[in-house]
């Protein structure tokens, strides 16, 4: 019998440290629609979308109420539209009509994002993945709930240097498209290495094509949950911190498993994964960088950032393993800069440098997320940046990432408002030393070597 | 047999179990078990029901009303977040 405690906690977990189920994410594959009459194609992805996730957003608010669990997001993630538009579409225009219906379809559903504008170009574009990567400024700047990704490498096939050259022009370009909404654009384009197929996290999602006809896919949340629970172990040993942060991952994990089941059966859909990423947001107290300094630093950034923040991740993943059968996407700690108090505290007080958060990445996922730069930096910096990040993806197998905001007409000491789940951001400085040259060389950087590691 | 917990808190006030078990009674659903204190005027109770049959949602939605009219703040959810969390 369930007692009294168990109930207690399991609500202030929910009422007080926010507790909620992050995304429900129902992973849809659009590879049947393909046509090469352009106007087939949008119309057979929009009936195809407003009847499999016809239920999505009711399901979702129904489960809710079951549980008395709030479901923060319903999410929408579809096959990378390169691959669905490529026989239809001949000009980066005509991707932008696909933009177009997809947001479309998002609205009808009410759904606040669908992912999957993306291209996967791990080893090399085709035309279809470059006129799709050329749409993308264009597509995020008239749609509002489109996210986008491209994948540009893998530990298996090495870096597409080619198509990160690019992506540092795309980004600058999607900026200055959303000028008037403070680059908004970019908060909505992820550049990745290693991107996972059931990935249910924006800006990143997509429905990859290891991925059967439709899934529902989870990521549960709770950094205030974790945060409150190693405030009764202030001071203990490292075997009592890691013990504390597993406990605590488990009863959030299964609380999204719980909600994935659910969601699965009254959707009629299989079930995916469950994703145990700890996802921070803007509200005070739900907040990575709060954990991590829980632990004992005076601020994030400092000496012993990188420790702390790779016992974190790898705890939360032994306590959320155990819990369900079906773990997947990126599970990590998350570190967007704009979406986590703490971090953006981190960057006003001059401790945490985007070289300081590149380390951080190597031990977490996913990547250097939601970072607001100067918007005249060069493209080919960005590009630069997009590099390193994949290098470290592709080295040590693991997803990286990089959603970057080179925020137009802003610069250093000024601040970039999002609103919402994607908060606010001091803009950050970048070493302006140029590495133009390095990115222009075109070509593929090789797959690295599975031995001598070191 | 489908269980729900209904939690109940807020400033103590006479009533408040009267006003939720007469809705259940009403309802047709049977009282489990109750548990109850009241620490510095706060009302805090616990009950399980046996809502085999009953639409959890719909009677979230049902007793956070009849909550409302007494001024304590009523959950009503399954058993299953519960078990899940805290059971292996």
């Amino acid at each position: 019998m369930i007692d009294h405690r168990e109930v207690l906690e399991t609500n202030d977990m929910i009422l007080k440290e926010n507790l909620d189920v992050r995304t429900i994410t129902l992973g849809v594959s659009l590879l049947d629609c393909c046509d090469a009459d352009l106007e087939k194609l949008n119309e057979k992805i929009y009936t195809k979308l407003t009847t499999v996730a016809g239920d999505l957003v009711r399901t979702g608010e129904e489960i809710e109420k079951l549980y008395g669990i709030p479901i923060v997001n319903k999410r929408i993630s579809v096959t990378p539209i390169a691959m669905v538009g490529g026989c239809a579409c001949k000009t980066p225009q005509d991707f932008v009509t696909i933009a177009k219906t997809l947001d479309r379809a998002a609205a009808t559903l009410g759904v606040n994002f669908i992912g999957g504008y993306s291209a996967v170009i791990s080893k090399g574009m085709t035309e279809a993945d470059r006129n799709l990567m050329r749409s993308i400024p264009e597509a995020l700047a008239v749609t509002e709930r489109v996210c986008s990704s491209v994948n540009v490498g893998s530990t298996k096939t090495g870096i597409d240097m080619d198509g990160v050259r690019m992506m540092g022009e795309i980004i600058r370009e999607t900026a200055a498209r959303t000028a008037d909404r403070d680059s908004l654009g970019c908060a909505k384009l992820v550049v990745l290495c290693n991107a996972p197929d059931d990935n249910p996290f924006m800006a990143g999602a997509f429905h990859g094509v290891s991925e059967g006809e439709a899934v529902v896919n989870v990521g549960v949340s709770g950094p205030g949950v974790v945060k409150t629970a190693l405030e009764k172990v202030r001071g203990a040993s490292f075997e009592i911190l890691c013990e504390t942060i597993k406990k605590t991952a488990f009863k959030v994990t299964r609380v999204g498993q719980l909600v994935a089941r659910e969601a699965a059966k009254r959707l009629g859909v299989p079930f995916g994964i469950v994703d145990l990423s700890l996802a921070p947001t803007p509200a005070i107290g739900d907040s990575v960088a709060e954990i991590l300094m829980e632990m004992g630093l005076e601020s994030v950034g400092g000496p012993g950032t990188t420790a702390a923040l790779a016992m974190l991740n790898d705890q939360v993943k032994k306590g959320g393993v155990m819990a369900s059968s079906y773990v997947g996407g990126l599970s990590g700690a998350f570190i967007p800069v704009s979406e986590d108090q703490g971090m953006i505290d981190a960057v006003e007080n001059g401790n945490l440098t985007i070289e300081k958060l590149e380390a951080m990445t190597c031990v977490c996922s996913v990547g250097l997320d939601m970072i607001a730069v100067p918007g005249d930096t060069a493209a080919e910096t960005i590009s630069g940046i997009i590099a390193d990040e994949a290098a470290i993806g592709m080295v040590n197998a693991k997803t990286t990432a990089v959603r970057i905001i080179p925020v137009a007409g802003k610069d250093v000491g000024e601040t970039v408002q999002f609103g919402g789940l994607l908060g606010y951001a001091p803009i950050m400085p970048v070493r302006s030393v140029s590495c133009a040259d390095f990115i222009r060389r075109g070509g593929r950087i090789p797959a690295p070597i599975h031995s001598f590691k070191n | 047999m489908k269980k729900a917990i209904i939690t109940v808190v807020g400033k103590d006030t006479v009533g408040i179990i009267a006003a939720i078990c007469t809705y259940l009674s009403e309802e047709g659903i049977n009282i489990l078990d109750i548990s109850q204190t009241i620490v510095d005027g706060w009302f805090n109770m616990m009950m399980v029901a046996d809502v085999t049959g009953k639409d959890i949602a719909a009677l979230s939605d049902a007793l956070r009303e009849v909550g409302e009219q007494k001024g304590v703040i009523v959950h009503c959810q399954s058993d299953e977040i519960f078990k899940q969390m805290h059971r292996i």
